[in-house]
């Protein structure tokens, strides 16, 4: 394999392992805000948003186990957990497709 | 920057998904007329990283967090049409697996960091390393600004998607019924965390990437080869 590539992909590896890092930053993304979370600030909730906030139910929301009662180790787990399902899932997929299309 | 179900009403995500389906159409065309089998392990990675490096929540003061895209990199490297592409999966994954991102609000997510980042990014960097050498220092700089201008500008955008929707949709009272606040509250809020918090991480990002990419085979870069060729096409051809 090509050494550019290989460092790359040794860099993205890294990442996955170092993806923890990345529960520390506990505050909330503006706009982002659950349902509970809008009552919060503006004492109601959006009749529009109520409804379809509920539109889909991920099975692992927010890179956890739905329900939301992990401990630190576990949700470090799940979170790298999540990182290598998103990596072998885009990775592979474009690498499958891009190998059937690619023209050379 | 990845707007949840609920967030825009139907008329803004019905018309992005109008306005994603012809984008999507034509960037798989393109992909496939000008994918070398030699970038396909670059297109894996780079939808791959963008997926990773979204994860790397970052706080900024006033309590709200937020991250990188690694969007312009991408945009840069393979070009903006592949960009589309790869950072789109990455995004369809999020929002169907992971709830980050709205199911309702996927092409409106899709047009913010999957198009907005990667265009602004390639044509900001190509403006400002305007004819130097591939290996020129100058287009490190280009590199790093083009990351910082794309992730700004992109939040803006969203930040008009959020703000428009009081005036959209709201009851015979005035009750917002989507996105309460108005432009003059989103557009400051988006802008601010990322011009000064956000988008100096994407800037960063995008010139360690580029440098490297740079020093190792800047004839990985999307256009470098052709120019290459196009080079030699004139020389052989004033021979």
């Amino acid at each position: 394999m090509d050494k550019t590539y290989r460092n790359l992909a040794i860099g993205l590896a890294l990442l996955i392992v170092l993806v923890p890092l990345g529960l520390f930053a506990s505050g909330e993304t503006f706009g982002e805000w659950g349902p509970q979370e809008v009552k919060e600030r503006l004492g109601f909730v959006p009749s529009g948003l109520d409804q379809l906030s509920n539109f889909w139910k991920a099975p692992l929301p927010d890179y956890a186990l739905p329900g939301g009662r992990e401990s630190k180790t576990a949700a470090a787990a799940t979170y790298i957990l999540s990182g290598v399902i998103g990596v072998a899932v885009c990775g592979g997929l474009l690498y499958l497709v891009g190998k059937r299309i690619a023209k050379d | 920057m990845h707007i949840p179900d609920g967030y825009l009403g139907p008329y803004t995500y019905i018309a992005f998904w109008i306005i994603m389906f012809p984008i999507w159409y034509y960037a798989g065309k393109r992909l496939s007329a000008e994918l070398k089998s030699r970038q396909v392990p670059l297109l894996a990675l780079a939808a791959a990283f963008t997926f990773v490096i979204m994860m790397f929540n970052i706080p900024i003061p006033g309590g709200s967090t937020g991250h990188a895209v690694g969007g312009a990199i991408i945009g840069i490297v393979l070009g903006p049409w592949a960009a589309v592409i790869a950072i789109t999966v990455a995004l369809v994954l999020q929002a169907m697996v992971f709830g980050d991102g709205g199911i309702t609000a996927i092409a409106a997510n899709c047009f913010n960091m999957a198009v907005v980042i990667p265009f602004v990014a390639f044509y900001s960097y190509h403006l400002i390393s305007n004819g130097t050498v591939i290996t020129s220092r100058r287009r490190v700089i280009a590199a790093a600004l083009a990351g910082w201008a794309s992730l700004t500008i992109a939040a803006a955008v969203t930040a008009f998607e959020f703000g428009i929707q009081p005036i959209l949709h709201h009851s015979a009272e005035g009750v917002p019924l989507y996105m309460p606040y108005s432009l003059g509250v989103t557009l400051p809020a988006m802008i601010l965390e990322h011009a000064f918090g956000f988008s100096i991480l994407e800037a960063l990002i995008t010139a360690m990437i580029f440098s490297y990419i740079q020093r190792t085979d800047p004839s990985l870069f999307y256009g470098e080869r052709s120019l290459a060729r196009e080079n030699k096409r004139k020389k052989t051809a004033s021979t």
